[in-house]
Order: structure tokens, then sequence, then C-alpha cells
């Protein structure tokens, strides 16, 4: 590369580096600096060195409880929103001959994810409560004499809520790269003689398989940054990792708060990389 | 985090024509000093006028929670008083943080008792001079000594009074017993029970166990804020003779301990359906049939029974030392970094808020004024008897944006203010080991 060369390229990088330095830099090193200090349990931090906050963190029941309840929402979360999202995906793509037709389908897929987050997540509620629609039509139709309870503030609910908010992440990256799949393969495979399980298996799936990475990427680390679904969801009977932290941030414990914070970030980002290294996306995207 | 430097905002509003004005202003602020410390707490009245050009460009922030900061109210005082008051909502946890880590983007501090103990051992604020406030000595001795009727109000949890004063206008501890300075002056407060559906209960519930009682499990909510819903559990398990604890308010660690384990234990029974944060949850929970009992806010029962569905809000008096409302109590603090005519400003706004219309409008949701006396005259006779003496209505009760919420002949739930504030038996907590506590409280989440 010519010195001329490496200029233009620090040029072109510099509106990112502008924007990652204060807003992503800086930020981490403040909650990393926080949580190895001391405080004074009013909202004081005590300029020193501990590591008594990761020490508490991690001795603790809670903790992995927290985390295990973790894993438990992101598998389901990511089992049901790839499944979803893949045969959608699929569908649109494979299925749905024409392609202005396909696209239409695809934004109509869309549209409900216009409307807020929240609202989403709180229709769900009139349809699961015990008086719920689901639950009165059970009952009156003879099906069921009480309720089901476990329709609404349980785990279930919660996955659903993730599984609804979330299948559009999904949806839109393997719906990307199943789009750049040359028919043509498929018709060879086709004449060939393969059976439609065989084409899925050595060529569909395969490559979709930047899609899925992406998607699931999406799916997972917004699954393990959210409180706000479990706590409305399984009506505050689940924590998350957040929703503690949030606990820790209302009594104004900054250092406990910055610890867990940190020791989030790095599982996110260990699942991350896990993901990627089965994929190289980059080559995938630029395919 | 303790960011001292003065933003630009907090200084613009002075600096407009200020050499033409000042001189002038401060004379008459010193007259007014001189005339105070002869009058006693008559004091700053009058100048609005001199000074109503300069006041113009002033913008007061009071920034609280939604209950507690009402635009209806901001909007009102911006009109009497000339100048803008502008009415920001956090919730409680995101109030806090900003009055401690953002001190100088706000101007009113609205702030419970346990959060002005905070906000103060910060040193975010500053005293409120009581010789300030016009209606300093008819606010009710609840707040002001700690006592009303003759008798002395609950000390357990922190209660308004032990929250209220501090030695000097900078101090940064809290002083027992009346001084000169306040931290905060409160603006509105309520004491909490428990709200159920009397049509599914057929029964009169008066005491804190029936929540935790076996009858209605799953069919039960508790509130899921740590600070008020472990009070709210303490209430029950000290009703059902379970423990008996020292103070309520400031546990030690093993009654915390005992305090969750019960709640764990219920909850591993099935005995919440859920758990609320906010209002309108709360809200949801009963008139969706969630639950049939709930610990629960007074405005929350009348918004329940608005939409048509029967619910009580259980008068818990007081009884052989155990029972009693969870009180609350809000007032205004007023920010560090306010001086000059933004204070004064500051101080007209304070003085304003207990003049009567803010009394009057929080009245008809069921919440309380610190000085009746000036409330009584922005209610109608009807209103006040309903409200404040626990009397069947005798017309429509309205709502304060005029929609009917009573039929004539309905009467208040827990009686007179009387009855309800002399059976406070404690108040909304910030315990000395809030830490462990919150851990506590995350295990009863996570269990």
């Amino acid at each position: 590369m010519t010195d001329r060369n490496r200029k233009t390229g620090w040029f072109f990088a510099a509106p990112l580096v502008v924007v990652l330095i204060p807003f992503f830099i800086a930020t981490i090193a403040v909650v990393l600096i926080a949580s190895f200090l001391e405080h004074d349990g009013f909202g004081g931090m005590i300029a020193s060195f501990t590591l008594e906050n990761y020490a508490d963190l991690l001795r603790s029941d809670l903790t992995w409880k927290l985390y295990l309840s973790m894993v438990k929402f992101s598998v389901l979360t990511w089992i049901g929103t790839l499944v979803i999202g893949f045969w959608v995906a699929y569908f649109l793509v494979f299925h749905v001959r024409n392609p202005l037709l396909s696209i239409g389908l695809f934004l109509l897929g869309t549209v409900p994810f216009w409307t807020s987050n929240i609202i989403r997540m709180i229709s769900w509620i009139p349809l699961l409560g015990k008086e719920g629609l689901i639950n009165s039509t059970l009952r009156a139709t003879g099906v069921i004499d009480e309720p089901l309870e476990f329709l609404l503030f349980s785990d279930f609910a919660v996955v659903v809520a993730y599984v609804h908010q979330l299948t559009i992440f999904m949806i839109v990256p393997i719906f990307n790269s199943m789009a750049r799949i040359d028919k043509r393969t498929i018709e060879a495979a086709l004449d060939a003689g393969a059976t439609r399980s065989e084409i899925m298996r050595w060529i569909v799936v395969p490559l979709s398989k930047s899609g899925i990475a992406l998607g699931s990427i999406f799916v997972l680390s917004m699954v393990m940054g959210d409180f706000f679904v479990v706590k409305v969801m399984s009506g505050g009977g689940s924590a998350s990792i957040v929703s503690a932290l949030f606990e820790d941030i209302a009594v104004l414990q900054y250092p406990p708060a910055a610890a867990n914070a940190v020791v989030l970030l790095i599982v996110v980002v260990v699942v991350i990389s896990l993901i990627l290294r089965t994929v190289d996306v980059r080559k995938e995207i630029t395919r | 985090m303790d960011s001292t430097k003065p933003t630009t905002e907090t200084t613009e509003p002075d600096m407009p024509d200020a050499p033409a004005i000042d001189p002038t202003r401060r004379s008459l602020l010193k007259g007014a000093a001189a005339v105070a410390s002869v009058a006693g707490t008559q004091a700053i009245t009058g100048f609005p006028l001199i000074w109503a050009q300069d006041i113009k460009n002033i913008e007061l922030r009071h920034v609280g929670v939604s209950y507690s900061v009402v635009k209806a109210i901001g909007d009102q005082a911006s009109k009497d008083l000339g100048f803008k008051v502008t009415m920001q909502n956090l919730d409680t946890s995101a109030a806090i943080n900003r009055f401690v880590t953002q001190p100088n983007s706000v101007d009113i501090a609205d702030v419970e008792g346990w959060q002005s103990k905070l906000a103060t051992k910060r040193g975010v604020l500053q005293g409120i001079e009581v010789k300030k406030i016009k209606e300093f000595d008819n606010i009710l001795p609840i707040f002001t000594k700690g006592e009303i009727g003759g008798k002395t109000v609950s000390r357990q949890g922190i209660s308004p009074y032990e929250a209220m004063y501090i030695a000097k206008k900078d101090a940064t501890e809290l002083h027992e017993g009346v001084t000169d300075w306040a931290t905060f002056l409160p603006q509105v407060y309520n004491a909490d029970s428990i709200g159920y559906r009397p049509d599914l209960i057929k029964r009169e519930i008066t005491e804190w166990k029936e929540l935790i009682n076996p009858e209605f499990k799953g069919k039960a909510a508790i509130l899921d804020v740590p600070a008020i819903g472990i009070m709210d559990a303490a209430l029950c398990f000290e009703s059902a003779g379970e423990i008996k604890y020292g103070n309520k308010g400031n546990m030690t660690k093993s009654e915390i301990d005992f305090t969750i384990n019960r709640l764990i234990e219920l909850k591993k029974q099935g005995h919440f359906r859920a758990t609320w944060t906010t209002f309108d949850q709360s809200v949801q929970l009963m008139a969706a049939g969630e639950v049939v009992i709930q610990s629960m806010w007074s405005p929350a029962v009348a918004a329940v029974r608005v939409k048509g569905m029967p619910c009580i809000y259980a008068p818990v008096n007081l009884k052989g030392g155990k029972e009693g409302y969870r009180g609350w109590c809000n007032g205004m603090a007023l920010m560090k970094h306010l001086n000059g005519k933004k204070l004064d400003a500051a101080y007209e706004y304070l003085n304003w808020y207990l003049s009567g219309w803010q009394g009057g409008f929080v009245a008809r949701y069921g919440y309380y004024s610190p000085v009746p006396s000036t409330a009584k005259k922005f209610l109608t006779a009807n209103e006040w008897d309903y409200w404040y003496e626990g009397k069947p209505a005798k017309e429509t009760i309205l709502d304060p944006y005029g929609v009917a919420m009573e039929k004539a002949g309905a009467k208040r739930d827990g009686g007179s203010f009387l009855d309800r504030v002399t059976n406070i038996s404690c108040w909304n907590t910030l315990m000395d080991e809030a830490q462990y506590m919150n851990k506590r409280w995350n295990d009863f989440k996570a269990a």
C-alpha cells in the first residue's frame, strides 16, 4: 500500500473513528473504570482499585441463576425466530415466482414492525390473560374449565413476545442471502435427481448460513441485553441480568452495576465471536 | 460523576440586561429581607411587578415522577407567575440518578424523603430557607415537627420529618430537630394500602395478612419497587404474626433474609400472579381480573372503578401495634446551582405551590396537600367533605380534568384525612442495608 493510499484510507475511516471514540470507546472505558471503584452506598464513588465488585458478582448464586435464565430465553427465542424466519424467507424467495410480489410481500411482513416494540408486546396481554381471548374462547367451547394460567406472566409469554418482536431480524438477513442463491444451481440439482430435502441440506441451508448467522447475532444480542420484555411479560416473575443491573442503578450502586455490565459485555462478545467463527460473514456478504 | 461545572444553560437567563435591573432588585431584596426578619414568616411578596420584565426569560425545570410532577400544575404556575415552569417526568430511579449525576439539568428536584437523604449526602441540593416560605407555619406538623394531633408520627422507614432538616444551607448530613433550613418542601403525599375486588372477595379486608392468605393463591400481586415492595411485604408478615421487626424501614440483614425467604416461598407456591411496577400495570391487573387483591395506590383503585369494576381501597388502620398504611411524601428541593433571579423565581414557585391551587388539584385524585388550609379554598364544600372529611358525596365527584368518577352518596375508602394519616405506620425507605436488600430482592425476582 502506498503512502497516499494509506492517507485516503484514514480519511475514509475518519467519520467512523470520530463517532466510535466518544460514543463507544470512551463510554465503555468509563464503565470499565467504574467497575473497579469502591462506593459509599450513597451514590458516591471512591477513587481506588478493588476487585470486590467482580468477586461479589461471581460469587453470588443470583448471577449464575440469571445467566442460566438468559441462556434459556436466548435458546428458546433463537429456535422460535429461526424456524419461523427461515421458512418465511424460504417461501418468499423460492415459492413466490414474481420477484416484485416477493419484495411486496416482504415489505408487507415488516408492517407490524412499524409500530413500537412496546405496543406489540403489550397487545399480547389481552390475548393471553386469564380472561383474555384465548382463555375465554377455550372456555366457551368447553375445552377447558379453568383458565390456563401459564399463558400470561410466565416464561412462555416472555418467549412469545420475544419471538414476535425479533423474528423480523431473522427474516431480513436470511431473505437477503437466499435471494442471492442462483436458481440454476437448484435446477441443476433437480436434473441430477436430488430430492427436496437433499437440495435443502446441500444447497439452501449452506448458502443461507451467513444470513442465519447474522440473524442469530441480532436476536441473541437483543435477548441478552433486554430487561423490559422479561419484566412485563413474566409479570415480574422472572428477572434478567439487565434488570438486576437496573435495580443496582436505582439505588445508585454504580460500581456493582458497572461490573455486571462488563461481564455481560464479555459474554455477549464471546457468543458473537463463536457465531462468527462458523461463517465468514464478510466474505459471504461481498459474495 | 459529581460534575460541579455550571452549564451555560443555567447562567443564560441572568445575562440579558442584568446590570440595569440588578441594583433595584438587590436593594429591594435587602428591603424584603429586612422586613422578613422583622415580620418573621411574611417574606417575599409584591416584587413580581417590578421584575416582571426580567423574569419572563426564566425557565424552571421541575423534574420528578409523573404522579407528583404534573404538567397541568406547571402550566397553571406559568400562567400565575409570569415565568415558565416546565414539568419533566422520569421514573423514581431515573429521577434520583439524574439529580445526582446531572444536577445542573434540573432546577427543582421532586424527591421523596429517602431520595432527599441521598441527594443531601451527595451535596447536589441547597437548603430551603424556611423563613422565605410564606405558608411554612401552616404546613401540617406531620412534616415540620413529626407529629399530628399531638401524636408522634411513625418513624419507621424514612419519614418526611426525618429527612426534612439540615443544620445549615450547604450541609450534607440530615439534622435531627427543627432548623431554619429544609432539604425539601413537602408538596403531595398519601397513605398506601391494599386494593381488592369486593365482588370476588365477599368480606371486608382490613389487615395486610390477607394479601398472603392462601385463599387468594394465584390471584394476588405485590409491588415490585424494592424500596416500597419490601415495606408492603413486611407489613404482611408482621400482620400475620410471623415476625416482629425492630424497624421495618431499616431492617437488619436477618430481617431482610426472613422477609425475602418468605416471599420466595410464596412465589414458589404460586401465590403471586404477578408483580407490578407502574400505576397502569396495577390498574390493568385488577381490571382484567388477573388478581383480586394486591398492594395498590389510592388513585389506581379509583381508576379501576372508573372502568366499571368494583374495587375497594382497604382501610388498614393500626391494630395492636400492627397494620397501618405505608406513607409516602414527595417534596420539592432546590438544586445547588440555583442563584440570583432564578433562585428568587424558585422561591416564588415554591410559595405558589403551597398557596392552594395545586392542593385543590391533587385532592381531586385522592392525594393530599401539606397545607390543607389553602387547598380548601380551591375545593367546593362538597369536594372538601368528600376528599378530606370522608363524608358521603352530596353530588357527583369529578376528577381534576372534569370527568365524573364517583356518584352522589359515595364515600371515600379509609375515611377522613385524619383517619388515614394518623394510621400511617411506616414510610417509603432506603435502608442502611439497601445494597444487600436489593440483591435479595433480585433473588426473589429470579426465584
